[in-house]
């Protein structure tokens, strides 16, 4: 067994797994925008506030949001790890990553949550 | 052979040896082959070998049983005993399997290849008492290893996988993934489980993307994809 202490979870089913539900989600969430987008031809930012001022809104934006945060956390310490070789490199990069997307993560939750 | 029998056939051949050549280069040959009948590329390479005695490449059966004479043929991995010359365009370009280190021309070192392999236990465990003959399976359990069993190591699929060329330290391969699944697939051995365990980090399964390259250049037509899947399918059932 390899070990690894950068990796989502530490644990290859898990990861895999996660990415996968998460890209579902993700998936779910972009047409589920694409047809409110596209069955609102005229909209403004009043219809736009009013439906992320919903509390469900909230809640299904806040589960994309995770699932973002954890697919991409994934998906970008995949590539690091296949192309960038020294450590001392990669391991600053990943937890750039990391941090990067933790940041976006709350600054989300805080966007939605304050509308 | 008369000119009005042979044809030419066109190789550029990957030349290097580490002791004396500062770095590789693509070397022309040109072979009069038989016109009225095709001949094997590994045969070619007999004939060139003849021209030139330098050049340096792995041979054994000869006819894509032993797996020592796998090969980058025109960019896609294959054993040069059963590719015919005529089914090639040419100029043949003949390169090393990518992702080793090379010995020497067409040669290169499988140690970590092996390394791989090694770390999947390929042999029976069984902890139950040693029947007096043999452990017997049934027809139908014995079926579940066609497909598996055939694969003779000679590393093309696992010379094409990027995932093995970035990783080939963690992440077993192709090969060695579809010989771990022969032995969890084998309804007399019993380490199931910890076979199981063993590739449930992020590098020794997980890394394959499922891009399938090992699929493609298979010369003995297996399908490392789709045992890779079922040992995911395992550790999914056994872990949720």
């Amino acid at each position: 067994m390899v070990k690894n202490a950068t990796s989502y979870s530490g644990n290859g089913l898990r990861d895999w797994l996660v990415q996968r539900v998460s890209a579902v989600v993700l998936g779910l969430y972009m047409i589920f925008l694409l047809v409110v987008i596209v069955s609102h031809p005229g909209m403004d930012y009043a219809t736009w506030q009013g439906l992320f001022g919903q509390l469900w809104m909230k809640v299904i934006t806040f589960i994309a949001l995770l699932s973002l945060f954890a697919h991409a956390w994934i998906g970008v310490w995949t590539v690091l790890t296949d192309y960038v070789k020294p450590t001392c490199i990669r391991m600053p990069l990943e937890v750039l990553v990391i941090l990067a997307l933790l940041a976006y993560l709350i600054w989300g939750i805080e966007i939605v949550w304050s509308i | 052979m008369s000119a009005s029998e042979t044809k030419k056939v066109h190789f550029k051949v990957y030349r290097y040896n580490p002791d004396t050549d500062a770095a590789p280069r693509m070397q022309d040959y040109h072979l009069e082959v038989p016109a009225d009948r095709d001949i094997m590329l590994l045969r070619a390479l007999m004939m060139l070998k003849e021209m030139d005695g330098t050049i340096s490449f792995r041979r054994s059966c000869s006819e894509g049983v032993c797996g020592s004479d796998g090969m980058n043929i025109n960019g896609r991995n294959g054993l040069a005993c059963i590719t015919t010359v005529g089914s090639l365009k040419q100029p043949i370009v003949l390169r090393p399997l990518p992702g080793f280190p090379v010995i020497r021309d067409l040669v290169v070192d499988m140690a970590q290849f092996y390394r791989q392999y090694e770390k999947i236990k390929p042999y029976l465990q069984n902890d139950d008492p040693a029947p007096a003959q043999e452990r017997l399976q049934s027809p139908k359990d014995r079926a579940k290893l066609d497909g598996l069993y055939e694969c003779i190591l000679c590393a093309c699929c696992s010379s094409s996988c990027p995932s093995f060329w970035w990783n080939p330290e963690k992440f077993i391969g192709p090969a060695g993934l579809l010989q771990a699944y022969r032995f969890i697939a084998d309804s007399r051995d019993t380490h199931t489980e910890e076979r199981l365990s063993e590739l449930d980090d992020p590098f020794s399964l997980f890394h394959c993307r499922g891009i399938m390259n090992c699929v493609d250049v298979c010369p003995k037509g297996l399908n490392p994809t789709r045992a890779i899947g079922k040992i995911r399918s395992l550790l999914l059932q056994q872990g949720t």
